[in-house]
Parts: C-alpha cells; structure tokens; sequence
C-alpha cells in the first residue's frame, strides 16, 4: 500500500512540468476562448493607450474580462462570425482542402506503400525519397511550389509551354489556386501516411498472402479483401488524424503566397481558412476578440463532429 | 439454415464433390538450398526422392531443421526447387506456380483471414474461381459440415477455439478440391486433449475425401498414428519411407531408430568380436555376425527386454516406475555410464537393488560410424 502511494507521488513530480506547461499553454487558452467566445463584444485594447482609456471610462455596467470589456453574455460573437463574408469563404475553402486532399492523399499514398512494400531492392531509396517532405520546412516547400507555379518563370508553365497563365500570382483564379495548393497538400501529406503505411503493411502476416496466392487471388482482390481490411486501424488512425490536421491548414496557404496574405496580390483573402481567419480576428490590436475565438469553438465543434461521425462509420469496417 | 443442410444431403450429386480424384505425387532428386547475406549455402532438402501414392495419408517426420517444411513449401510451389522436379500423376509441376497446381494448403498457424467470417473464409477460394454465389455457399456449407463446423458459420475466428480454428483451415483448403492437401504442423498449436481428438478428425476427412495428403510433424506419435505411411527425414535427406509399424520394427539406420519410439530406445556401445556380440561386462549377446571386428552400437527398444533366469544381460534395478499396465525399470549394466529402460509385465514385484536377468526377443545394432544397420 505504502508502495503504491509512494508511485503515486513519483509519477505526479515525473507529470508536474509537462502538466504545469500545458496549464499555461494549453488548458487556460482553451478555457478562456471558450468564455470569450461568449462574451459580447468584447474587446481587448492593452496596446492602445486612448482606446483603453475610453474603455475604462465605460460606466460599470459592462463586465470585464482579462483586461478587455463586454456587453453582455450571449452569442452575438457566432452571430458576427455567420454574418462575416470573410468566415463563409474560409469555411467553405477549408472544407474543400480537408474532403479533397485528405481522401487523395491516403488513396495516393496506400498505392505508394503496397507498391513500395512489394519491391525490395531500391525500397530504401524510395523510402527515403518519399520521407523527404516530412522533413522539410512547410514554408520552404510553400516556396518551392510558389516558384513551380509563377506566371513568368514558372517551371510548370514552361514545360507545358503556359506562360502568363497565373496560378498563385495577380489575377488568378480560385480554381488554379486551390489546384496549386492541393497539389502541395497532398505531396506535403504523402510522407508520413506512406512511414505509418509501410511499418503496417510490414505487420502483416506474410502467411495470409500466401494462403491467397495459392488460392489463385487476384491482385486487385488481395488489394481489396485482405491488404485494406488488415490495415484498416491504420486507416482510420491516419484518416482521422489527417482530417484534423486539414481543418487547420494555414502554413501552406501562407508558404505559397507569401506573408501575411491568403490569396494572390489584388485578391488577399481568396484562399482564406479558418484557422487563418481566427488569426486575423487575433492580429489587430483592439478589434474583436470574441469573434475569433467563436470561431475556434466553431472550428473546434466541426472536427469533433466529423471525428464522431468517423469513429461510428468506422466500427463497421475496421478490424482489430 | 437446417432446411438447407438436409437438401444438400438429400441431394446424392451435391454429396460426390467431397470426393476427390486422387492422384499421385512424385519428387524426384528433389534439393532446395538457401544463401545467407555472406553467401554461406545451407542444403534444406537433398537429394530428396519420394513417391507418394495417390488417395493415402503422408507423414513426413523429423527434427525441427530437418527439411520437412521446407519440401511441404516446394511441393506447395511456394518455394522454388534449386534441382530436381515435382510430378502430379504425369504432370510435372516444378515451374509452375502454385495457384496453378491445384493444392490445398493448411499454414499452421491456419492463416484464416480475421476479419472474414467463417463463412467467407471459406468462400475466399471460390470467389476466385468465379463459382456462382449460391453455389459457393452450398458447397461452404457442405464443407463445413465435413469438419463439423456447420454451426459456426458466422463466427469470426477469434471466437472460436484452436481446434476449431484448425477445422475450419482444412475446410478452406479442401473447398476447391485440391489435387493435393498438404498440412504444415497441423496439431501443433492445439493442447494435449484436441490433439487426439483433430489427428483422427484428419484422418476421418482423409478417408471421406479420398485426397492424397501429406502432412509435415515433428511428433513421431502423431505421425505414426494416422499416416499410411511415413517419411522420415534428417539434414534434409530422405532416411526412410514406409508405413509406420514397419519404420519402428525395422529402422534402417541409428537415426531412425533413435527418433522413434517413446520411451526412446536403448542404445549402448558394444564390440564385434570374430563374429559374435560382446558387452563390455564380457557377455556374449548373440553370435552369427559377417562383419569385421569393430565396434558397434546396440538399439534395444524398452519392450524388447525380457526379464529371464537364462538372459545374459545383468543388470541391477536403479528405479521402478509403474506405468498402468506395465512397469518400467531403470536398470544400471556394468560398465556402463547410461541406465537401461525395461518395460516388463506387472507380474512380479521388482526392488530396487535387486540383479535381474535379461534376454532380448530382438536388437538392432548398427554401425558405429555411418549408423548403418546390421542386424
């Protein structure tokens, strides 16, 4: 008993400054969005010294929050965020990344990792090769493809002899944007689904290929009835958690046009998400805190559901 | 579901498919090396010539690392031969891939796949030969009822036992009548009691099938006791092909006769002196041997000792043990370092301590040096 309690205490000091960390960084953010997102036009003012001042002065019927005041407690934040043109369109943008890319993505990459798994020579090669993204700086890559597809030196252009299309410059359209930036999301995905993949695919028992072998199986059908079924926790381990990671896309959108905006020069905003929106709603000293932080709570909401919904689909056909 | 069993039964059309046309198979000079990373060639099977009559139950016996898996794997195509050939009847089946050669095969961890129900697992080699769904599950059924598993259709494997599990392998690998069934360690991953019980479960589908079958074992028990006939294998060099109660009477070398039977035999040196058996003690054994004067090892198997006034084997009794039926002695022979085993009828009482006599209604004795057999 006396060793038991003893444990208990170890293993608090041993969880203390992870926990401590999180508190900080992690668990008081969460908390306080959640409050501010219901708080009424709250706004937050520390950095500018007249705005406060006039904020201060505000009769004491308004509420204060972390040094910023209120209206009153409802859900006008949300109201604002579904009035907000600029939020429809991340919305809509980012729902077109997450149900376009992701699926592409773990398609492409499953076709990468059998055909990967079943050569064996230069497998490392390609391993490594297909790896290299992992490692490599978003913003860098977003680079990379920001060259690949400029108007006038582009590589992409002038190897299908397209000069003066733009894809990411002035004047492109929202089609060739997004093209260019599902083109990166998906390389970008490939490398970590392909590792997960492959040490799956690895796990599998080489008796169940066999005994499908002499059973005169054909490919497509070993693909489909014995490799996908086997891999299935695989699967839904990296659908879900690429499902989560494409509701927050944001880096890639700011690597391939540059700092600070979401779209092509002259059209800032036309690949805008929502993790990009809530950032901006944050950005602006002075402007409404609330309304980003309804928008997390929004975006925080989708991923739960669309997780929910996942984990019931997949009790059907996942197998452990 | 009862209603469909009965029509399959009634039906004496449907019921022909279990039967199988059996067909004979052939390995001749049969060798398989393997290479390591270094280049070191290690010879799993050599030199391996066998015939396996059509429609009988094959054993093929021996320690772990002997070559029996591996020959299973040729025969099965999983494995390519570095020499020698492999005959269904007349066909010679070396080149050809194993989906081609029409063979069953049991893994012996079953291999069953585990999101598939029975059902399906049982159906998966019918899919592949394109047999109309409610054709396929007829014969699944039918299958399934051979093995006695009819009940468990819809049950995943993990929910069954390993027995059950077992049955279900052998249904999926006989669904699509194979010309050959092989088995890999088929009893292995089952406990002492559904071991008894799935060895003659084998031999039943056997029989019922008629489908030549060959089966890999490292338990001589299991071997001898449903086999027609066994290989019994060492160093991946075929010792001895022959049924069961024939390899045990008559070993044809040192090997053989030391790998079967249970109690092991006795096996203790001896001299060839101008043609007559001599113990170290000096007793004379038996006498008519051609052979040169040379040293030579003696296999007495525990039941071939008789305890007699006129024996010329002394011994004195280290331990009794009584085994139901019989009693075993372990006895000490002088100038020996290793005990005796003796199983003799329980007709008298036998004390430790005590000197007995022996005669023996057979030996074997065997080369000292290539463990040939003698006599």
């Amino acid at each position: 008993m006396l060793e038991f309690k003893r444990d208990g205490s170890k293993a608090a000091i041993c969880l203390a400054p992870a926990m401590l960390l999180m508190s900080v960084f992690t668990f008081w953010p969460i908390i306080n969005s959640f409050i501010m997102a219901f708080l009424n036009n709250y706004y937050f003012a520390i950095n500018n010294a007249d705005f406060y001042n006039e904020m201060m002065s505000v009769p004491k019927s308004y509420g204060y929050f972390m040094g910023g005041r209120f209206t009153g407690i409802g859900i006008e934040n949300f109201l604002a965020l579904f009035r907000d043109k600029d939020f429809l369109i991340a919305l809509k943008n980012t729902a077109f990344i997450v149900f376009v890319s992701v699926p592409i993505t773990v398609i492409i990459a499953l076709l990468i990792s059998v055909a990967l798994n079943s050569i064996k020579k230069v497998r490392g090669v390609f391993q490594t090769v297909f790896f290299l993204p992992y490692v490599t700086n978003t913003i860098a890559l977003g680079l990379v493809f920001n060259s690949l597809f400029h108007v006038d030196y582009g590589l992409i252009n002038k190897l299908f002899n397209m000069v003066g299309t733009s894809w990411i410059n002035s004047g492109a359209t929202w089609g060739r944007a997004m093209f260019v930036l599902m083109m990166y999301s998906v390389w970008d995905g490939l490398a970590f689904k392909i590792i997960v993949f492959l040490s799956g695919l690895q796990s599998i028992d080489k008796q169940y290929y066999q005994a499908a072998q002499i059973d005169a199986t054909p490919r497509w059908r070993v693909f489909w009835r014995i490799t996908v079924p086997l891999l299935s926790p695989m699967i839904l381990y990296i659908t879900i958690t690429s499902f989560m990671g494409a509701f927050k896309v944001y880096s890639s959108v700011i690597g391939i046009f540059g700092t600070g905006r979401y779209g092509p020069i002259g059209n800032d905003k036309l690949l805008i998400t929502i993790v990009g929106y809530v950032y901006e709603q944050f950005n602006i000293s002075g402007m409404p805190f609330g309304v980003g932080s309804a928008g997390s709570m929004v975006l925080f909401l989708i991923i739960l559901l669309i997780t929910a919904v996942q984990m019931r689909v997949s009790k059907k056909w996942v197998h452990y | 579901m009862e209603k469909k069993k009965e029509e399959i039964f009634e039906n004496s059309d449907e019921r022909q498919r279990t039967v199988h046309h059996s067909i004979e198979v052939r390995l001749e000079n049969l060798t398989k090396e393997f290479s390591n990373k270094s280049g070191k060639v290690t010879v799993a099977v050599n030199d391996f010539s066998v015939t396996i009559p059509a429609g009988k139950l094959i054993g093929l016996l021996g320690p772990s690392g002997c070559g029996k898996s591996t020959t299973l794997y040729l025969i099965a195509g999983l494995l390519k031969p570095t020499a020698g050939s492999i005959y269904f009847g007349d066909e010679d089946v070396t080149n050809m891939p194993p989906e081609k050669r029409g063979i069953g095969l049991v893994f012996q961890n079953y291999a069953l796949y585990p999101h598939m129900t029975v059902k399906q697992n049982i159906m998966f080699p019918l899919e592949n030969m394109k047999m109309p769904r409610e054709e396929a599950l007829a014969l699944a059924q039918e299958m399934a009822e051979l093995v006695h598993i009819g009940d468990l259709m819809d049950r995943k494997p993990n929910q069954l036992s390993g027995g059950q599990q077992q049955r279900v392998a052998i249904a999926r690998a006989l669904v699509k009548r194979p010309r050959v069934l092989l088995l890999d360690e088929p009893l292995s991953n089952l406990d002492a009691r559904l071991r008894l019980q799935t060895r003659e479960e084998i031999r039943r589908i056997q029989r019922e099938t008629g489908i030549t079958t060959i089966f890999v074992t490292h338990d001589q028990e299991e071997a001898m006791s449903i086999s027609d006939e066994i290989v019994v294998m060492n160093l991946g060099l075929k010792q001895q092909m022959d049924r069961p109660q024939a390899v045990y009477e008559e070993p044809i070398n040192l090997f053989v006769a030391k790998f079967l039977g249970n109690p092991p035999i006795n096996i203790f040196e001896a001299n060839l002196v101008g043609g007559k058996l001599v113990m170290k003690d000096g007793e004379v054994i038996v006498e008519g041997f051609t052979q040169e004067d040379q040293e030579v090892y003696v296999g007495l198997r525990p039941e071939y000792l008789r305890v007699s006034e006129k024996g010329n084997i002394t011994a004195r009794i280290d331990l009794v043990e009584h085994i139901g039926r019989d009693t075993m002695i372990l006895c000490e022979i002088e100038g020996y370092d290793h005990l005796i085993r003796a199983i003799v009828p329980n007709d008298r009482i036998f004390e430790t301590g005590e000197i007995v006599k022996f005669d023996c209604t057979k030996l074997f004795v065997f080369n000292a040096e290539t463990g040939e057999r003698y006599r």
